[in-house]
């Protein structure tokens, strides 16, 4: 029996566009249905999608594939593409098999293909793992001997870098020139290029790959698009970027894949942003010491992964009690335990949610793409401030690790509003009962009062108690911020709908599926809905999305459907799911035949 | 904010005789003393962990951070780092400090963060109702351990040397002259200082007699020589039954962790909009 989901009686005939969901859905329409795509050069990989393109770069750990990946990725930035580049390397510092994927198109993709069109392979494994990826028309370009390859480019690298006296180091720099030379890109978009992201020796570095450029015809000619180059950024950079625009003064993190680099690149900057950024020595202490920071009034933020931030629930429980605003940013990777440190999950969705014992508010938000990353770690630390509640931005290493196009234009100003102030005429008190649970906060020294935080049951001027009346009015306090911050949430567009609004199918996702799931939804004519908050839950948005669905398709990376656990609780529990969980994202031909199948 | 009223209106609910209420009396004989000294009073916050000495939290009038069990030395670096200006004091336990979270003890001995942490160590867990302690000797006979303990206690003199404090002092609840002044050279002390408090537990592990008849007050004319700190830390190893030394065991000074991190003037919000901007920009 087909069931209808419906929007509350009364409300359900007022679709709820806001100007952000509109502006995604027009743009996936325009995107993948305003190109033509053609479906007779299938090969190897799969289809040759026009307008867009794919490149894979591969070699062993140490040999730059992660740097040559961006370098790529900067190249088709210029080209006016909107790139996502997804990395793949195991845990191991030398040696293993690293490859990253970058795909270009005319809107960011949130997922890359099967198929790719340019092989840049640093050594003859590359080769070996990912010919059969290759698109018809594609290109090998190869430093490694290729002796039986007769269509691959081998770049001459060792008589480059003879020839201009440079280091090995520099090879890379003669594999991205000829891919630049067989994909006609101008010498010029290289230039460029190199000075953005090579940090020194950048005039010997374009003289070796001037040569490999100069060596090759053009083979695939990747042409230019007539949009406007917009920034290439880590989802990791744009989480730091977000946390800097919502007042971050200090962060405080244990090294962890995937979030290590949202700590390196806070740690690179801290005279700029003017924050400081601190490595204590667990994750119990960082996220203590970032409670005493919050105390004493200066905004703190700390980022881990599912092992370290099961060493920080004591201390979530502790935020929730006692009132204290932190921002955690918890990069999923694939579990239980070590589980697999380098690749990527949406596993601990549960664990965000439930994290730390007994009952309090919290705000938990999954980030869909690195805009959402920047937006929403600007409303975490923002709402933490404003409700003094821990909150949790749960991105995934995908997200973490991924490089994005990302518009300015589309990652809205917050306004970052001060903490609630108190009446100068009444005496302090932390706790103080108020209509909306909210107290002012006050931060030492105080001139005429003291500042009193307790994990304890608390009266209102901090002091412990164990009577049952304060506990419960306690208790009521925290229900009545939840509420309120329930009702902020719906204004933020909590819930994101695309694809296509009408039909009674819907995809629902979170996380960095949504884009591979907006990308199909849009070609293939359904609905797809991705709530980016999950606590609390925006039960309003999500009904309104909902509206009109008869049948829920969710698509989640791991075993159990978590999300799908979530919105059964409120009334919504999907037809199928579609589960992937051996650590890699889908990739888009795979996902859409998963979807195909079960929406017949 | 006045040292006339630093006792909160919480009741205390210690038992009679506990070593405690010394404690308590000599941080508000400190705090009234730096508060004659000219060191404003709403600058000093307590950070307390959980366990019978942790209730001081409730007992006094003045900031504080009741914080999690084991768990008061991040916090009070948290708010060192964030107001180097507060005067951080942390009343921990041997459960608290010495079992869990004693990582964050000797971390904050290596930084030289300018705080000071208090054990009140009565070897003894007393508001879980009489198990054994890091620092409880041999063969002693907990709840949980009827048969007596077969693991030999810490000597956290010795750990707090080897980790790096700059500032090493041992006291005793039973001796009030000397438990203030320690407790107050520690709290002045600039850089990160730490006391053992032998704290008697009147109902769980009374050892007011063990401790009348072996305490002695160390030399202090030395307390800068490491060498000699080491020995006098392996006097009495809190399980033989050897003289103890109280008063300052060992005293230097370092640059402190916020000296070498100094809070930088925060980013106005316009500031903040144009530097993402730039940075932005330069991926484009």
């Amino acid at each position: 029996m087909r069931r209808r989901y419906q929007a509350d009686p009364g409300i359900h005939e007022v679709r709820v566009f806001p100007v952000r969901v509109l502006f995604t859905r027009m743009s996936a329409i325009f995107l993948f249905f305003g190109q033509v795509f053609s479906m007779n050069q299938k090969h190897g990989g799969g289809l040759v999608m026009e307008g867009e393109v794919s490149v894979l770069v591969g070699g062993r750990a140490g040999d730059g594939v992660s740097s040559a990946g961006q370098m790529v990725a900067e190249l088709l930035g210029q080209l006016g593409y909107r790139v996502h580049m997804y990395l793949d390397y195991p845990s191991r510092i030398k040696g293993g098999h690293n490859f990253a994927i970058i795909r270009g198109a005319g809107q960011t993709p949130g997922a890359v293909r099967r198929g790719v069109d340019f092989i840049l392979a640093l050594n003859q494994e590359t080769l070996d793992l990912h010919r059969h990826r290759l698109n018809s028309g594609g290109v090998v370009i190869s430093a490694a001997d290729t002796a039986g390859n007769n269509d691959a480019i081998e770049v001459k690298t060792g008589e480059i870098l003879a020839a201009e006296d440079a280091p090995p180091v520099m090879g890379n720099s003669a594999i991205i020139g000829a891919f630049a030379g067989a994909a006609g890109i101008d010498w010029q978009t290289v230039e460029t290029v190199f000075k953005k992201t090579i940090p020194r020796d950048i005039q010997k570095n374009l003289r070796v790959a001037r040569r490999a450029y100069d060596a090759e015809e053009t083979r695939r000619h990747i042409s230019p698009r007539s949009t406007t180059p917009v920034p290439v950024c880590t989802g990791n950079e744009a989480i730091g970027l977000g946390l800097v625009r919502g007042g971050l003064g200090t962060y405080f993190a244990y090294p962890m894949s995937p979030t290590s680099n949202l700590l390196h690149f806070l740690a690179g900057r801290e005279e700029e942003f003017r924050i400081r950024v601190f490595q204590p020595e667990s994750e119990i202490a960082v996220i203590l010491m970032a409670l005493g920071c919050s105390y004493a009034g200066s905004r703190a933020a700390v980022g881990t992964s599912g092992g370290g931030f099961c060493l920080m629930t004591e201390a979530i429980s502790l935020a929730g009690i006692a009132e204290l605003p932190v921002v955690v940013v918890l990069g999923q990777r694939t579990g239980p335990s070590t589980g697999l440190a380098t690749y990527t999950a949406q596993s601990d969705l549960h664990l965000a949610l439930n994290a730390g014992h007994g009952e309090f508010p919290r705000l938990v938000a999954a980030p869909g793409d690195a805009e959402e990353a920047m937006t929403w770690a600007t409303h975490c630390m923002n709402l933490s401030w404003k409700y003094q509640i821990p909150a949790i931005l749960l991105p995934d290493k995908v997200i973490c690790e991924g490089m994005f196009s990302i518009d300015p234009g589309n990652v809205p100003a917050v306004r970052i509003e001060p903490p609630l102030a108190g009446d100068p005429g009444v005496p302090y008190e932390r706790y103080a009962l108020t209509g909306t649970g909210i107290s002012p906060m006050q931060f030492p020294p105080l001139h005429d009062g003291v500042v009193r935080v307790n994990s304890h049951v608390h009266d209102p001027d901090g002091i412990t108690t164990e009577e049952p009346g304060v506990t419960r009015a306690m208790a009521d306090k925290l229900e009545r911020k939840e509420q309120l911050l329930r009702s902020e949430i719906e204004d933020l567009h909590p819930v994101v709908i695309a694809g296509d609004p009408r039909d009674t199918t819907a995809i629902l996702c979170w996380g960095s599926c949504k884009g591979i799931c907006a990308e199909i939804g849009s070609r293939m004519g359904l609905r797809v809905i991705q709530p980016i908050v999950l606590s609390p839950f925006p039960v309003k948005s999500f009904a309104d999305a909902m509206a009109g669905v008869e049948k829920i398709v969710a698509v989640e990376e791991n075993r159990t459907g978590q999300l799908s656990r979530l919105v059964r609780q409120f009334g919504y529990p999907p037809a199928e799911t579609v589960l992937k969980y051996d650590g890699r994202p889908f990739m888009v031909e795979e996902l859409e035949a998963e979807i195909g199948k079960v929406i017949r | 904010m006045k040292s006339d009223d630093l006792v909160s209106r919480a009741e205390n609910t210690w038992c009679p005789g506990c070593g405690n209420f010394a404690i308590l009396r000599a941080l508000k004989d400190i705090l009234r003393q730096m508060e004659g000294d000219g060191f404003p009073l709403e600058q000093f916050v307590l950070v307390a962990g959980i366990g019978q000495h942790a209730k001081i939290f409730d007992f006094m009038n003045v900031n504080g951070f009741y914080s999690l069990h084991g768990r008061t030395i991040p916090v009070a670096t948290g708010i060192k780092i964030a107001n180097p200006d507060l005067i951080v004091l942390c009343v921990t336990g041997d459960g608290d400090c010495y079992a869990e979270g004693l990582e964050h003890l000797i971390f904050a001995a290596k930084r030289n963060i300018d705080i000071t942490v208090i054990v009140n160590n009565n070897r003894v867990y007393g508001l879980t109702t009489g198990q054994y302690t890091p620092t409880s000797p041999y063969r002693f006979p907990g709840r949980s351990t009827p048969g007596g303990v077969k693991e030999y206690p810490l000597n956290p003199m010795e750990l707090m040397l080897s980790a790096g404090a700059g500032f090493i002092g041992r006291a005793y609840t039973r001796q009030y002259e000397g438990l203030r002044r320690v407790m107050y050279e520690a709290l002045t002390h600039r850089g990160f200082s730490f006391v053992d408090i032998l704290q008697i537990c009147i109902t769980y592990n009374n050892l007011t007699e063990y401790y009348n008849s072996r305490v002695y007050a160390w030399e202090e004319n030395k307390a800068g020589d490491f060498n000699a700190a080491c020995l006098k830390a392996r006097e009495w190893d809190y399980n033989r039954d050897t003289p103890i030394g109280l008063g300052v065991l060992y005293r230097t000074t370092a640059p402190t962790f916020e000296e070498n991190h100094p809070v930088p003037e925060p980013l106005q919000p316009d500031e903040r909009e144009e530097i993402i901007a730039r940075i932005l920009e330069k991926r484009v």
